[in-house]
């Protein structure tokens, strides 16, 4: 059977995006991404241009799945932490749990300071998040689900 | 694990195409992208080897329209077939929601085919998953090619739990739509007991 899907809602959405907001700003970063480690955007703050921001999320999962399995391999748990660096552009990644905390910051910027902010903002996103799952397991549980009458019709439509 | 936000009212799920090595998993995929409008799809992300044999996953995001004002968007990987590329796979399946098993219908594939089948049964448990109870579609490929197995046989031999069968040349482009449609539609289905 697939996992429980993770529903979440407006109000923890909010949270999550002045979490982000906040980190953006403090790291000097261009853009603050928060991923699910299956690869899915929850929510990101900052200037993406036009940047992919479905294949970024992917393949930061990827990295860290990855990286993680590579962790085990040398009898570590996992790595908390991935930085990658570029001559312009780095990206610094931030395991919370079932998601990833993802940095992307220039030469205005530094490692260590985005590492400080991040971590002070870990707590507040996986405080955010445990609450967001409670809610979406009591939701899941107790509230007629948007989904429940979804017809065959409804389905169908999407591939008409 | 299916994903839904109801701030930016989007609904994100996880489809896998599995199978032994150069059955096509790829070839699906690439069709699709062509196939898809440009405003529906992101970009193809492909991390293959020089000799384009993929090496950790492909990757597309198709967006398929709305279902009760949620936007549908459906994230299609395809895993390493080749055996030893085993680590990948199980990564790749974590947090799946549907998958689509990409049989190759020649003859001298047959035991890859089972292999590959097996492994797949064997990655998902490791990932708490259960195949019988999982969204699943079979496709037979390469109907194209002389000598290909008939499928009867294939489908005896391949086939787990009733699943939907689909004859496919994903080259041409034969079949592969039918069997994203069927995995898409019994994952969407599988939201109505959420």
């Amino acid at each position: 059977m697939a996992h429980s899907p993770f529903i979440l809602q407006e109000q923890e959405f909010q949270k999550l995006k002045t979490v982000l907001a906040r980190l953006c700003v403090e790291c000097v970063a261009r853009v603050v991404f928060l991923v699910d480690r299956d690869g899915q955007t929850i929510a990101f703050n900052g200037d993406i241009g036009d940047m992919d921001t479905t294949s970024f999320a992917s393949l930061a999962a990827g990295n860290v799945a990855a990286t993680n399995s590579m962790a085990k391999l040398i009898g570590e748990d996992g790595f908390p932490a991935v930085f990658h660096e570029g001559e312009r552009e780095s990206i610094f990644i931030s395991v919370i749990g079932r998601s990833l905390l993802v940095v992307v910051f220039d030469e205005r910027s530094t490692l260590g300071l985005v590492k400080l902010r991040t971590k002070r903002a870990s707590y507040e996103v996986a405080a955010i998040l445990e609450e967001a799952s409670k809610q979406s397991q009591a939701f899941a549980a107790n509230s007629a689900s948007a989904f429940a009458d979804i017809t065959d019709e409804d389905i169908d439509s999407l591939f008409s | 694990m299916t994903f839904i936000n109801y701030a930016s009212r989007e609904i994100n799920c996880k489809i896998v195409y599995y199978g032994p090595g150069l059955c096509g998993k790829t070839t699906n995929l690439q069709y699709i992208y062509d196939a898809t409008a440009p405003q529906a799809k992101g970009k193809l992300i492909s991390l293959a080897t020089e000799t384009d044999r993929t090496l950790f996953f492909d990757f597309m995001p198709l967006e398929l329209g709305t279902v009760r004002g949620f936007k549908t968007r459906f994230h299609l990987y395809t895993v390493p077939g080749q055996v030893y590329y085993d680590a990948s796979r199980k990564l790749i399946l974590k947090g799946v929601d549907g998958v689509v098993f990409v049989a190759d219908s020649q003859e001298e594939r047959m035991d890859a085919n089972v292999e590959s089948l097996y492994n797949l049964e064997e990655n998902l448990q490791t990932q708490g998953y259960d195949l019988m109870q999982l969204p699943y579609v079979l496709q037979l490929n390469k109907r194209d090619l002389p000598g290909a197995v008939p499928v009867e046989d294939l489908t005896y031999e391949l086939q787990k739990k009733g699943e939907p069968v689909f004859e496919a040349v994903a080259t041409t482009g034969t079949g592969v739509f039918d069997t994203l449609k069927a995995v898409a539609k019994q994952v969407l289905t599988e939201l109505r007991k959420t």
